[in-house]
């Protein structure tokens, strides 16, 4: 019986033998490809940073005030997974502690090298800094009102600048609003250059079109947005707080573009793919139908972006005749089958673009494993870390003993005048008749 | 007296900070770019690589699929058991159209049990349907535009003076970009040492004046190796570019591969 339960636990995804069919080079013809899932999880979760990214810079540069509510939340869920962004990557390489050689030692006509540097410009040089600028007037005031370790901890975090006047303040949001400006397109740099890193492989039909940056950009917006959707639908629910639901409604009319956008250039994509019919269609086009059926045209087709489309597009057209309720499970709904899909999206460009041999006349098999480092058991431990992590970060920087200056997860403003530790906002708030998931 | 450490002040210093750590690859490329005068190659010491072109050539109507050259690559270099291969063969059965089918010709069978190893097993198909059968020694390329080299992220791999393109073990990081670059399925990642691998001409015995351990055993002379700028009286490699037109694999990657291949078939990619 527990062999009968262990071998359906690591064969979730059945795979008939043969191990391949047709003739692959002899190299090709491993366990499983060289990359697995490690490295579907690492462009998907760099995606979600730059999407998280792209959500905040709606309200600080494009100031949609709206979406104030999710601003904090959509730069922390940038910011926590950008920390475990590379993980999987340091994981699934050969000589992990030769890593620091990509940045010691670059090779600059490598992807994967600048990738590197404009990650370590991205986080060090953008999010960061523009996370201090927005919270350090925060956590000067927490500091002082904090007992214990937490407090010593937000007084760490000013870095010794207690300057919260009028004028510094200001300074602070200028900064970080010219910071926000740099993010944007350091963000599409970031994602795109994920993309690059597949798009720029000529070996591999699959891989190797001038679309896939702008694809991967796209992808990551859609499901970047998807991921702040969630988390804000998830932490008003833990924290049994009313949703704002002006603001779900923006974040899903972006989440809606940004979807249309992403599809249109998808479609347009495999158009092209079919209409000029190159050397390696035949087995991109059978992959398609046979070995990518479920991730692909159910995955990521239907689930990831037909039903989001319907769902979506719909509330754009009917929005005031349906209610709340319902508005907020068809949302939530919405963003789980986008980051289902997105995932899913990632799978098909990295597995499915290694289970065909590169001489075009073989398909290779893939079953994932349960243990090891590129099993699956791995796979969701490093998923599970960005979550982990914001979920500390959200204790720490969107806590609801703490009164903020700018306004938090849960939608009502929490002026500065609250500022001097009395909690009535969020007393008030706490008790406000709202909406509820 | 309130704090001294001003917004401006600390920010100065952060920004320091940053550049010096910015700084700090710069300089680790400049050195890196010394370095590799002084790679660490297989070679012996005194071995000058711009002296030498080294190429090899391949007349795929003389190879009969013994094998011998797979087996003494794996030998010679330590090529780890199982499914690596730095070289190896390929059997290509061309089978005769159906009658009336209006084809020119049938399908294409290709094989490669163990990489060739130890010769092939009776064809699956009748030997009076077969149009054509032949055999294709495979080996690294030596690109003139290598995507290997262009998307290694620490400059592992590079192109030597002499026309080998080689590994530095002691650098590579094992991320595999090489290996997906290679349009010929060359790379692998070595199982034990965790490096990608490939063939390098056996750089150990070509530069103290041997032939690779493939050309050393083949029968047939199929493959052919020499250096172009110290051509020998009677040179096999000089003799191979006159007597024959050749072809190189995927020519349309832009590639440009240094390997060259006579009597190949529009089949074999």
């Amino acid at each position: 019986m527990t062999n009968v339960m262990v071998n359906f636990i690591t064969n979730v995804i059945p795979e008939a033998a043969p191990h391949f069919e047709g003739y692959v080079y002899p190299n090709e013809a491993t366990q499983q490809p060289l990359w697995s899932i490690l490295i579907v999880l690492y462009p998907y979760i760099t995606g979600l940073v730059a999407g998280a990214f792209i959500m905040a810079s709606l309200v600080r540069v494009f100031k949609v005030k709206a979406l104030e509510p999710v601003y904090r939340l959509s730069l922390l869920t940038a910011f926590a997974f950008l920390l475990c962004a590379p993980l999987p990557l340091l994981c699934h390489l050969g000589h992990p502690e030769r890593c620091l050689e990509i940045m010691m030692t670059p090779h600059l006509t490598s992807p994967m090298a600048i990738f590197g540097f404009v990650y370590a410009w991205y986080l060090m040089a953008v999010l960061l800094l523009e996370l201090w600028f927005d919270y350090r007037a925060d956590f000067v005031r927490w500091s002082e009102i904090t007992p214990g370790f937490q407090g010593v901890l937000y007084r760490l975090f000013t870095v010794g600048v207690t300057d919260v006047s009028e004028p510094a303040v200001k300074l602070d949001h200028k900064l970080g609003h010219i910071l926000s400006i740099v993010g944007i397109p350091s963000a599409f740099l970031l994602h795109g250059y994920v993309g690059f890193i597949f798009g720029s492989v000529k070996a591999n039909p699959w891989w190797g079109n001038v679309l896939m940056p702008i694809i991967f950009i796209m992808s990551a917006m859609v499901s970047g947005i998807a991921l702040c959707v969630f988390n804000y639908m998830v932490l008003s629910w833990v924290r049994r707080k009313p949703i704002d639901m002006r603001c779900l409604d923006t974040m899903t009319m972006y989440l809606f573009y940004a979807l249309v956008v992403d599809a249109a250039i998808e479609g347009l994509d495999w158009i092209h793919r079919a209409y000029s019919a190159e050397e390696g269609f035949a087995v991109i086009q059978y992959m398609a139908r046979e070995k990518l059926f479920y991730t692909l045209s159910l995955g990521q087709v239907a689930m990831g972006t037909l039903c989001p489309l319907l769902f979506l597009g719909s509330m754009q057209l009917i929005r005031k005749r349906v209610p709340d309720f319902l508005r907020r499970r068809l949302y939530f709904t919405s963003a789980a089958f986008i980051l289902i899909g997105v995932l899913a999206m990632r799978w098909n460009v990295v597995i499915g673009g290694q289970t065909f041999s590169k001489s075009l006349r073989g398909i290779m098999s893939y079953k994932m494993e349960f243990a090891g480092l590129e099993g699956w058991f791995m796979g969701a431990v490093l998923f599970s870390l960005p979550f982990i992590t914001l979920t500390i970060l959200i204790k720490l920087f969107l806590s609801e003993k703490l009164p903020s200056s700018n306004l938090d997860a849960n939608g009502s403003p929490n002026s500065p005048a609250t500022a001097g530790g009395t909690r009535t906002g969020l007393v008030a708030r706490a008790e406000a008749p709202g909406a509820r998931m | 007296m309130k704090n001294h450490l001003s917004r401006r002040n600390v920010l100065g210093k952060l920004g320091a900070v940053f550049a010096g750590v910015m700084a700090a690859p710069v300089a680790r490329t400049a050195k890196a770019a010394v370095q590799k005068v002084f790679v660490s190659t297989t070679a012996p010491k005194g071995y000058d690589p711009t002296k030498h072109k080294w190429r090899m050539a391949l007349d795929i109507s003389k190879c009969i699929g013994c094998g011998l050259c797979a087996e003494a690559c794996k030998k010679e270099n330590h090529v780890p058991e199982g499914s690596f291969f730095r070289t190896w063969i390929e059997r290509y059965i061309i089978t005769k159209p159906k009658p009336g089918s209006g084809e020119a010709r049938g399908e294409t069978i290709v094989d490669c049990p163990n990489g060739g190893m130890h010769g092939f097993p009776e064809p699956t198909v009748a030997k009076e349907d077969i149009l054509h059968s032949f055999f294709v020694p495979k080996l690294c390329n030596l690109c003139e535009h290598s995507p290997c080299v262009q998307v290694c992220p620490v400059g592992a791999t590079f192109d030597a003076p002499d026309g080998a393109v080689l590994i530095d073990p002691k650098y590579c990081i094992g991320c595999g970009f090489c290996v997906q670059a290679c349009p010929y399925g060359c790379r692998f990642l070595n199982p034990v040492t965790k490096t990608a691998e490939k063939c390098t001409l056996c750089y150990h015995r070509i530069t103290r004046g041997l032939k690779p351990a493939c050309v050393e055993v083949c029968p047939t002379e199929s493959r052919v190796f020499g250096d172009l700028k110290n051509p020998v009286a009677d040179d096999p490699l000089q003799k191979f570019y006159e007597n024959n037109r050749v072809q190189s694999l995927k020519p349309h990657l832009g590639t440009e591969p240094r390997v060259f291949y006579a009597g190949m078939d529009k089949e074999v990619r």
